[in-house]
């Protein structure tokens, strides 16, 4: 998920040209007070104009609770935004009033239901209602986490190798997986240091999660690298995927390859790296 | 109506300022990048963005680095909010 200016028309129109897999536009905080409401303008008929294909568009919205965030609303629902993306969520009943907000103008367009929700979370209050958030809405699709504030609220500051964010990174993994819903890291601004970043991006991984929030598409490559599963990796899961089909085909549950017994969760992984594969463009599903 | 301005002088931007007309109707002062190929285009987009809202006295001077239409909507539409206190989005 790029991170994208609101206030910047040319950042706007160009964003898509590399590729990410959603941008988010910002109405908060890379916009300042005085240029709310010209940001949230440009954003609506960026949103309504610009062909930006299959590309997940995502707008961050000011909180509900500050002059901004209701028209921000309006202004991106109206415009027929993918997702909305709640700043500083601390607890489900901010979801349950975003949904509402939400709803309100969509009954007006005729097209309830059509707009998701991601909620960030930025605090520690946050981190122990993660789960109660990531279930709050039908419409919910993800959560994320915003480091910068959280590290804040926790009273450290971010470090290189990770430590302090480990926590908040495994409940929010967890919390999405148990709702069912996507999990996404936090951003990764010391555009200078791509060695860190990329070892950020191999644990996030590892965590569990199913991307990274970027701040420049310098880091695209990177992402796209450290996610996209190894030819042997999809070799492998192919074979599962294929032996398990042969398996039900002849009605039975239990199947081996190579000599090793295949169970359910040996399945879902391998199942999990064809969706990356094919999210990733290596293989087509012609190709299964 | 009072003074106003939004936008920027950045590439693929476009700065506009609206001023309490003198004269009937919309005068359109414009400055452009791209004035040969888009001149008329960005004076149309101007002026219909302005109609929409109402807007149908008042000097316009804008300063186009290249902006799209949209962007050149979303301007105007900042700026005429701004001069006339009228916003278009509901509370």
């Amino acid at each position: 998920m790029m991170f994208v200016p609101g206030n910047n028309p040319a950042m706007m129109s160009d964003a898509h040209i590399y590729a990410p897999d959603s941008i988010m536009l910002d109405l908060e905080d890379s916009v300042s007070m005085a240029e709310k409401d010209a940001a949230r303008l440009l954003v609506h008929h960026a949103l309504k104009t610009i062909d930006y294909g299959n590309i997940e568009m995502v707008v961050r919205i000011n909180p509900l609770n500050t002059p901004y965030g209701k028209k921000d609303v309006e202004a991106v629902v109206t415009a027929g935004v993918h997702v909305i993306r709640m700043p500083k969520t601390e607890t489900a009943e901010e979801v349950v009033e975003l949904e509402r907000e939400i709803e309100r103008v969509e009954e007006r367009l005729g097209c309830v239901g059509r707009t998701q929700i991601m909620a960030a979370i930025e605090s520690t209050k946050g981190i122990i209602n993660a789960y109660a958030i990531a279930t709050a809405s039908k419409r919910m699709m993800g959560i994320a986490l915003g480091a910068e504030d959280y590290c804040a609220n926790l009273k450290t500051q971010r470090t290189t190798t990770g430590e302090e964010l480990l926590l908040a990174r495994q409940t929010i993994v967890v919390a999405a997986r148990a709702a069912g819903i996507d999990a996404l890291d936090t951003v990764f601004s010391n555009l200078n240091d791509m060695e860190t970043f990329r070892r950020e991006v191999e644990l996030i991984k590892h965590l569990g999660f199913d991307g990274k929030s970027i701040i420049n598409p310098r880091q695209i490559e990177i992402i796209n690298e450290v996610f996209t599963p190894t030819q042997k990796d999809i070799d492998k899961a192919r074979a599962i995927c294929a032996a398990i089909k042969e398996a039900e085909a002849k009605g039975s549950g239990v199947i081996a390859l190579n000599g090793k017994m295949i169970d359910k969760p040996v399945v879902i992984r391998a199942q999990r790296t064809i969706e990356l594969a094919m999210a990733a463009g290596v293989i087509k599903e012609e190709d299964l | 109506m009072k003074e106003a301005y939004a936008g920027t002088l950045e590439s693929g931007d476009i700065m506009i300022q609206i001023e309490p007309a003198e004269t009937q109707g919309l005068t359109i002062e414009l400055n452009s990048t791209v004035m040969y190929q888009f001149g008329e285009q960005i004076r149309n987009v101007i002026t219909e963005t302005l109609t929409d809202l109402g807007v149908t006295d008042a000097l316009v001077k804008a300063t186009d680095k290249g902006a799209l239409d949209c962007t050149i909507r979303a301007r105007v539409t900042a700026a005429a909010v701004r001069a006339t206190g009228k916003d278009v989005w509901a509370d």
